[in-house]
């Protein structure tokens, strides 16, 4: 089993891999919940100018049939126009795709986006979607009956879990 | 009207499935604390929806909601299928009224009907009360309650939606159910409205509730609602001007002059010199207080111009509310 990467030094070189190709235009949105982590660190590395926007995808996910609506469902919040926006959606970890591919129709819903990119922590493969990030810190392989999960502790520390399914 | 005789229910709340989740919206009578703060909950994030570009999202994609009005209604009726379309469900309205009811077709044959027609929600309004449980009952008998029921509005039992989004209200405009002195003021008698408003109130913790109305106007034993657990209390006030001193939230109800049977009230006017809601009435109540109004109003009846169009009315925003929750509700309900 690889040892789980370090949260926060992952976090410094994600904001190392988008710094040269961040512009004034750029805006980044998180992924409820651990991807708005992220994307508050992101947001600080990289001072960027938008506000930071957080995405929540329960309204589109593709197991509502299967699992109904997910408890703690949250809120989206753009403050700033998606129309002709150029947006990076920031996640903790990308894994089968189908969050992305939920988030990029929440962000329609919104308005026409003139780009959008992905930024994510942990890319630990075993997708079912053709999704790719465009950045990624760190690629890992995880058996599938592990979850990785990006926590925050009361000191606003993040840190990645292993939890068995 | 004759009410609808309910065989008997088997120990447990006919509205919850086997894992204690919502199947079927039928009263808040008896729904607990947690799944009323989480029905409001989901309701938040939904109310965002309408500020976007596209005011849809795909939750009742492919599904067909029935709205069956067997009494009239626009206000409800209309905000049903806002709520429905906006999560992407075929909406089909039936005003039962003027089709096969009067022509003889009974309740639970129209809902075979419509059943067979791969129904997966009923919105059911009726002037009876338990029709929606009825409806539920049969569909469950007939090995088919994966058909939804949300009840719009039954006789004078219940109407649960309009109690949550009332709850959604106080909620957003109070915060804090536990610190509320809440009046529910008028025709009590007839309405479905109050019943769930007061079980709402309790089970989420209001500490008092005062009814107030004429004693021809408030239903025998109604002070008995209050005594839910011995949690909240539920005061009865004849004196309008005793019942609104210190309340934080004032609940008008509409005087349903069309149910009324027998002289009830000596005449409109005097009903409104005691118990019209006034600038001059309102002035007892806390200076922030909200004045809440399920609609359709009778200006001049039960509420003054001044205080329907005010500066402490929330009768809009109640509507507007209404929507988010009528989309949590059938969302939770579908997943479920």
């Amino acid at each position: 089993m690889p040892t789980l990467p370090d949260a926060t030094q992952l976090c410094t070189q994600l904001a190392e891999i988008m710094r040269p190709h961040v512009t004034p235009k750029t805006a980044l949105v998180g992924i409820h919940t651990g991807g708005v982590w992220v994307a508050e660190c992101l947001h600080r590395e990289l001072a960027i100018a938008l506000p930071l926007g957080v995405i929540g995808v329960s309204f589109h996910r593709d197991d509502f049939s299967q699992r109904g609506l997910h408890k703690g469902t949250k809120a989206s919040n753009m403050p700033f126009d998606v129309e002709g926006a150029h947006i990076v959606i920031i996640d903790d970890v990308l894994n089968t795709g189908r969050t992305i591919r939920a988030a990029i129709n929440e962000l329609f819903d919104y308005g026409r986006p003139a780009r959008i990119d992905l930024a994510v922590l942990v890319d630990r493969g075993d997708r079912e979607l053709p999704i790719a990030a465009t950045w990624c810190a760190r690629t890992l392989t995880f058996p599938a009956s592990q979850t990785l999960a990006l926590e925050r502790d009361a000191s606003a520390q993040l840190a990645f879990r292993l939890i068995e399914k | 009207m004759t009410d609808v005789v309910l065989a008997p229910q088997p120990a447990g709340n006919p509205q919850l499935n086997a894992h204690g989740e919502l199947q079927h919206l039928i009263t808040l009578d008896g729904l607990s604390r947690e799944i009323i703060t989480a029905i409001l909950d989901t309701a938040q994030p939904f109310t965002e929806v309408a500020e976007r570009e596209v005011k849809k999202l795909p939750l009742l994609r492919g599904k067909s909601v029935f709205n069956l009005f067997f009494e009239n209604s626009t206000r409800t009726r209309t905000t049903f299928e806002i709520a429905a379309k906006r999560l992407s469900a075929d909406v089909i309205n039936l005003n039962i009224n003027t089709s096969s009811a009067a022509k003889g077709e009974s309740l639970l044959d129209t809902v075979d009907n419509l059943a067979a027609m791969q129904a997966d929600m009923f919105v059911v309004r009726h002037g009876s009360s338990g029709a929606p449980h009825l409806i539920a009952q049969h569909l469950a008998a007939t090995g088919r309650d994966y058909i939804h029921i949300v009840n719009a509005g039954d006789g004078r039992h219940a109407h649960p939606t309009q109690g949550l989004l009332d709850m959604y209200t106080i909620r957003h405009y109070k915060q804090d159910f536990t610190r509320l002195t809440v009046a529910v003021v008028g025709d009590l008698l007839h309405s479905r409205v109050a019943r769930s408003q007061i079980h709402a109130l309790l089970a989420l913790g209001v500490p008092e509730v005062r009814v107030i109305g004429p004693s021809t106007l408030l239903p025998t034993g109604v002070a008995r609602m209050g005594g839910n657990g011995g949690k909240g209390k539920l005061r009865v006030f004849h004196d309008m001007r005793e019942g609104l001193k210190g309340v934080d939230v004032v609940m008008m109800l509409r005087l349903q002059n069309e149910r009324m049977q027998g002289a009830l009230l000596p005449s409109a006017q005097e009903y409104f010199k005691y118990y019209g809601l006034t600038p001059e009435k309102l002035a007892l109540a806390k200076p922030d207080a909200i004045v809440m109004h399920p609609g359709p109003m009778n200006r001049g009846i039960e509420i003054d111009s001044a205080v329907a169009d005010g500066a402490h009315s929330v009768i809009l925003p109640q509507v507007t509310f209404g929507i988010a929750v009528r989309m949590a509700v059938m969302s939770m309900l579908a997943g479920n």
